[in-house]
């Protein structure tokens, strides 16, 4: 029986009562998939819902898409399940706005060190500035993040907190998410759904789960094995760098991207590595584990392909330390103890914990346990569809660094360096980012600042607009170690110079001299040319390193505001946030 | 000129005249950030300004594939006239060397510094700090003057500082005055166009080629008076110099299958005295400027004005510039041109260092602290640092109380060893060659010693150790270490291929002839054991290697230039072996 709010009338209720009695199961199915995939279809087949349906706010806050895209699959079910759902970014409302609110939805994740998303830092900075009162909200929070990172979760546990301060009430509690955040979302999305409205029984939640996959795509749950078609070292000889150019095909995949987007790709753990965790837990790999879902594995083939077995965090140690009961992890553990245990965590494996503390190692089953799923790794991507049809080119600098005794390295980077060859196959699914886009006009001038692996995506910019003979004017700002070595693309850049696809570049090379010099003192160095293209109407791009590059950058373009406009700090600052705000100033950091 | 004439000319003739007196486009190319190198014009033009754009051809076959340009960089020549630097200006070098070079200093043939490896956003800077340490790049290359080079005599002073002060006046006359050095590297106004900017003596196309000039003296002709296009021969009697004889024509590259292109001995054309040295500079200067060819950049030196012309015809013609006519010659006899090792005492009791300097190159190795060692001398040296034109350095002028100091530093970091060598290997000179030498057909810098340590152990067995024979290689034919002059000369034809030499005067005063073309650098040493093991056996008493091995018909005798490809042996020849 259709429920008595759902959005029809009796008499449609009837019709549609004998016709779904009438249908297979497979019909069903298929039908639940097709409506929930065509949104304009299902609106036109039923009228507007009527006043019956409880509106229910879902905002997101995200930086790589993830929390937008499960606010949408949160929005497909609520729909189902009788709600008038309305998804909407955090980056497009005010404060004021949440107090019209009565039930609502937050799907956020957590940036930087802690940090909100760059699209959501003016919200969460206002909510967490203001206090307001809404006695009438409810709501509940769903947090995005990686227990690898020390303030897990952060942003989304500020935000409940706040919500909590301003006196709505919590109807369903915070889910906090790891990278692999499918099953935890679905959870919190049933729980929390149930606690706004009657909750629905069948057929709609049965066909909830399904409708869920129904619509066809690639993505982390079902990659496309691409074939590498090319690999190219970037930096020459005699340089301490490796960053490598990947060519991949997507060929039959269906997948497209726009310049700005990124690649996911799903990495395999390598060799020595898994034997270096095995060794520590004193297992010989061929014990078999089984895995919720994809059945049974030896657990070798289980460590390599589907959990991640390097990045310690607290929760690894927590459960490790249920089967270890050491006493040396246990004072690490100790909430007095935060210093230490970050010390511990730098530069070491969850190989090097067991080693530490289970010396006696660690049943098979107990490893897997403890362990988190494998996460996908996303690199800018460095090409335009137009420039290379069927194809997607990422830039990605290897990870390798030695501490504690060994030579140690980046999964998913040495995975692409080390384990797959030319013509060899790589998982992967495209990722969009809508918060780093070229300018809607070919005419817009573009200020591009991306040093290191950060060029990528403005390889892709540059490369667009030759393919569309788009003539705006476009300047890049580039750097890394030595001008001779180091100089990624170098050729590339030289014949968009000539053919006027780029129109400037300026570098830093930070260790060709005594003294360092990077991307943020040559854009001092221009400082009046580039308030000029910035009065002109110039777009405002930076990518690469999150941890000091982004934020010296910013520091500088403030810095140029104030000189160059003659202003104070604080118009110089509300320039550059108005700058973001009309999405003039993009950033795309890491 | 008419559009016709100027056809004629050599490229570097037009760049030369549009460059507005070596401004060419040099500032906007240093400020192009997208290359490494700059235009074509400039790279000729900045020659004059001191500098040769390069490339590391180490690493050329692969520089395409990880989608980079060539590793261009310049190399920086820093003029030194007479080859006296002080120990302050070392310092700033050898910094220099470390801040924006490749870490190694050059000591060249010429007696003047060569930085490497300098890339173009930093050869501004480097330039600019060397000339704040009172020295300068301008001319040390292009069609020019170059470095006046001097024999750096350690044993008489008063002499020295005397023929010392003449090489620094006639580098300081010759020196172009056009403000464009000191615009694009040290930052002076530019001259407003309004301002009609002159070249006394060069005028805006400066001269055919480049012009070379040196002051010996005997017995030592170290600095190898007869490959230079200008000489002065101290002539000093009873002590004091009286004057100088005047040597011209001297000259020593070639081009491989080019016959035209030769060697050439400088010959003496007369006497002159002390206070006309400059003018005499000049006025040979001025002949050449207007009479040598410059429609073939491969026949403009001096050497082949003469030779076209005549001596005879040059002598006079110089008269007339000079306005007074050269005396006669004096007599005067070189012994030598290799440098003598190790301390010697002058005749004002000071103490003189002569420092064996492989390839003349000043570098670290971890078994050898060159580097370092004469840095920590620089730090206390009282004295100068005089440069050798076999790429030696003396460490000169310590004071009797300083030379304890010194000893100990010598020892400290293993220089004091530097001349326990082989007396062949103390007589060697290589140029530089790979990877640097955008022409270089071979190795030289890099090879030489290992060519020497193979031939060691031949001369152990002979009993050849002590004895001085020169011996020299060069990457190609244009002769940079002047290897036509030298008793052993390896000259590269190919990768791995030598054009082996012999005969040269041990003084520098006689050139060699080919005695095997394309050597396999492999086959070196089995092509010269048996000709030193006959040496050891057969020469006479005091004869000189270059002597023995016309005497005994190894290869004829090269009386002069337009004699040097001739009489080769057949046998010397790929075709006939
Ligand atoms: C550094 C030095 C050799 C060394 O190992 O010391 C040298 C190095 C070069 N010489 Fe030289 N020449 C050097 C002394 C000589 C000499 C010896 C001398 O002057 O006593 C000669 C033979 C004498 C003569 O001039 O005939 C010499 C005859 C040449 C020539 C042939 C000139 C000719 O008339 O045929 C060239 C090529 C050219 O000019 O076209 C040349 C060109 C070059 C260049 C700049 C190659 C180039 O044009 O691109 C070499 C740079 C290599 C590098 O990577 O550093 N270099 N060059 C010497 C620097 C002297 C200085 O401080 O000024
Ligand atoms: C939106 C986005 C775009 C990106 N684009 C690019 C791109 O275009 N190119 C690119 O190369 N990367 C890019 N990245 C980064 C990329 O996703 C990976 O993070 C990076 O390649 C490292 O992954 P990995 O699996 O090789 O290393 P991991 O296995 O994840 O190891 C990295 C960890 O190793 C440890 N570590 C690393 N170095 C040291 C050290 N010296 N000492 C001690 N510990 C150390 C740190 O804990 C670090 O977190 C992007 C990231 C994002 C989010
Ligand atoms: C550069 C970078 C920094 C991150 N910092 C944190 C962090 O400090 N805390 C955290 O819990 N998660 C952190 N994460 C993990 C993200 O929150 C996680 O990938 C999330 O799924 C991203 O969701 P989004 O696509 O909606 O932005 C970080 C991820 C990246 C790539
Ligand atoms: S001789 Fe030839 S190879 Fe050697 S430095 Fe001179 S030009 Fe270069």
């Amino acid at each position: 029986m259709l429920p008595e709010h759902s959005p029809f009338s009796p008499e449609q209720r009837q019709t549609l009562e004998t016709l779904i009695a009438g249908l297979s199961v497979p019909q069903r199915f298929w039908l639940a998939g097709y409506l929930s995939a065509d949104e304009t279809a299902t609106a036109v087949r039923a009228p507007a819902a009527p006043v019956a349906a409880t509106k229910l706010a879902i905002l997101f806050g995200t930086e790589s898409g993830n929390s937008e895209k499960l606010a949408n699959l949160s929005a497909k079910e609520a729909k189902k399940r009788g709600f008038a759902p309305a998804v909407k970014n955090v980056a497009d409302i005010t404060l004021a706005d949440l107090a019209k609110i009565e039930n609502l939805l937050v799907i956020i994740s957590t940036w930087g060190d802690g940090d909100a998303p760059e699209t959501a830092t003016t919200f969460v900075k206002e909510l967490t500035t203001t206090t307001l009162a809404l006695p009438k909200l409810r709501y509940s929070v769903c947090a995005l993040g990686d227990t690898s990172y020390e303030k897990f979760c952060q942003t989304g546990k500020d935000v409940d907190a706040r919500l909590e301060a301003f006196g709505a009430t919590r109807i369903f509690p915070r889910q906090d998410c790891d990278v692999d955040y499918e099953d935890a979302h679905r959870n919190w999305l049933d729980g929390a759904l149930k606690a706004f409205g009657p909750a629905e029984t069948s057929p709609t939640v049965s066909i909830a789960p399904i409708s869920a996959q129904a619509t066809v795509e690639y993505g982390r749950k079902n990659p496309f094995q691409a074939e590498l078609t090319e690999r190219v070292l970037l930096n020459g000889e005699g340089t301490s760098k490796e960053t490598w150019h990947y060519e991949i095909s997507l060929e039959g995949s269906g997948l497209a991207y726009e310049p700005g987007d990124s690649l996911a790709v799903i990495p395999t753990n390598a060799p020595d590595v898994v034997e270096g965790i095995l060794k520590s837990s004193r297992l010989t790999g061929s014990e078999s584990v089984a895995l919720n879902g994809s059945g049974e594995k030896t657990v070798a083939d289980a460590l390599r392909e589907d959990f991640d077995v390097t990045a310690l965090s607290r929760p690894v140690l927590t459960k490790l330390q249920a089967f270890a009961q050491s006493k040396k992890l246990a004072t690490l553990l100790a909430e007095d103890a935060k210093e230490q245990f970050k010390d511990y965590l730098w530069g070491r494996w969850i190989a090097d914990a067991i080693a530490d503390f289970a010396p006696q190692g660690i049943s098979a089953a107990d490893l897997v346990s403890i362990l988190r799923k494998l996460p996908p790794r996303l690199y800018s991507i460095s090409s335009s569809p137009l420039a290379h049809t069927g194809e997607v080119h990422i830039t990605v600098a290897s990870v390798r660094y030695h501490a504690h005794g060994t030579d140690r390295k980046g999964v998913a980077s040495t995975y692409l360096a080390d384990l797959v060859q030319k013509g060899g196959r790589v998982p992967v699914y495209t990722n969009t980012n809508k918060n780093f886009r070229m300018p809607a006009s070919g005419d817009t001038p573009i200020i591009m600042v991306g040093p290191g692996t950060g060029v990528a995506p403005f390889r892709a910019f540059v490369e667009h607009r030759a393919a569309l003979g788009q003539t705006g004017k476009s300047w890049l700002f580039f750097g890394d170690q030595h001008y001779t070595y180091d100089f990624l693309y170098q050729l590339e850049w030289q014949e968009h110079l000539a053919s006027g696809a780029l129109t400037r570049l300026d570098v830093a090379f930070s260790r060709d001299q005594p003294e360092k010099v990077y991307v943020q003192h040559r854009l001092q160095d221009r400082a009046k040319e580039l308030y000029d293209w910035l009065e002109n109407g110039a777009h405002f791009y930076v990518c690469g390193d999150a941890n000091r590059m982004a934020h010296d950058v910013h520091g500088a373009l403030v810095s140029i505001v104030e000189n160059q406009g003659a202003k104070s700090r604080d118009a110089a600052e509300a320039y550059v946030e108005d700058l973001k705000k009309s999405k003039r100033y993009q950033r795309d950091v890491y | 000129m008419s559009d016709k004439t100027l056809a004629k000319l050599s490229a570097n003739e037009g760049i030369k005249i549009r460059s507005n007196y070596l401004r060419g486009t040099i500032e906007d190319g240093l400020a192009n950030l997208s290359t490494g190198a700059l235009s074509e014009d400039d790279q000729q033009l900045i020659k004059f300004h001191g500098s040769y754009q390069q490339d590391d051809r180490d690493l050329r076959p692969n520089r395409g594939k990880h989608r980079l340009e060539k590793a261009y960089s310049f190399m920086l020549r820093i003029r030194v006239p007479g080859g006296v630097a002080t120990p302050a200006q070392w310092l700033d070098v050898d910094r220099v060397a470390s801040a924006y070079a490749n870490g190694t200093i050059k000591l060249t043939t010429r007696q003047a510094f060569q930085l490497h490896g300098i890339i173009k956003t930093n050869l501004k800077r480097t330039i600019k700090e060397i000339n704040d340490s009172a020295m300068d790049t301008i001319a040390a290359c292009g069609d020019v003057n170059r470095n006046v080079m001097c024999n750096p005599n350690p044993f008489l002073s008063s002499i020295h500082d005397q023929v010392l002060k003449a090489a620094r006046d006639i580098s300081d006359h010759l020196t172009p005055r056009t403000r464009a050095y000191h615009e694009i590297w040290l930052d002076d106004e530019k001259i407003t166009s309004s301002e009609v900017e002159e070249e006394p003596i060069y005028g805006k196309t400066y001269l055919p080629r480049k012009f070379k000039i040196t002051i010996a003296v005997p017995p030592s002709n170290d600095v190898d008076i007869y490959a230079n296009d200008l000489s002065f021969i101290a002539i000093v009697e009873k002590g004091t110099l009286t004057g100088y004889n005047v040597a011209v024509g001297g000259g020593m590259g070639m081009t491989h299958g080019n016959e035209a292109t030769f060697p050439r001995l400088a010959e003496v054309i007369g006497f002159c005295k002390p206070d006309q040295v400059v003018d005499v500079a000049e006025k040979v200067v001025l002949v050449q400027r207007d009479y040598g060819d410059r429609t073939d950049r491969k026949h403009a030196r001096l050497k082949y004005t003469i030779e076209d012309r005549g001596i005879g015809w040059f002598a006079s013609e110089l008269n007339r510039y000079l306005g007074y006519k050269l005396k006669p010659a004096k007599p005067f006899e070189f012994k030598h041109n290799g440098d003598r090792f190790g301390w010697v005492e002058d005749e004002a009791g000071n103490f003189h260092y002569t420092l064996f300097v492989e390839g003349g190159r000043v570098l670290d190795t971890a078994d050898y602290p060159m580097r370092t060692g004469l840095r920590e001398i620089a730090k206390i040296h009282d004295g100068d640092f005089r440069l050798t034109a076999n790429q030696n350095l003396i460490i000169a002028n310590v004071s009797a109380k300083k030379r304890v100091e010194v000893e100990a530093l010598l020892e400290k970091y293993g220089l004091a060893q530097s001349h326990k060598r082989s007396a062949l290997r103390l007589n060697s000179i290589a140029c530089v060659a790979l990877p640097t030498c955008g022409l270089a057909l071979a190795e030289a810098e890099r090879y030489l010693p290992d060519v020497i340590t193979n031939l060691e152990e031949k001369l152990e067995q002979v009993g050849l150790r002590h004895d001085a024979i020169t011996i020299r290689m060069t990457g190609c034919p244009n002769g940079c270490g002047r290897p036509f002059i030298s008793e052993i000369g390896f000259v590269g034809r190919g990768p791995d291929r030598y054009n082996v030499y012999l005969g040269g005067g041990h003084a520098g005063q006689r050139l060699s002839k080919l005695y095997r073309q394309d050597v396999p650098a492999d086959q070196i040493q089995p092509v010269l054991a048996p000709i030193l093991e006959h040496y050891a056996k057969e020469r006479a008493e005091g004869e000189h290697f270059g002597d023995f091995v016309i005497r005994t018909g190894y290869v004829a005798a090269t009386a002069q230039g337009n004699d040097f490809h001739k009489n080769i042996k057949p046998a010397a020849l790929p075709a006939s072996r």
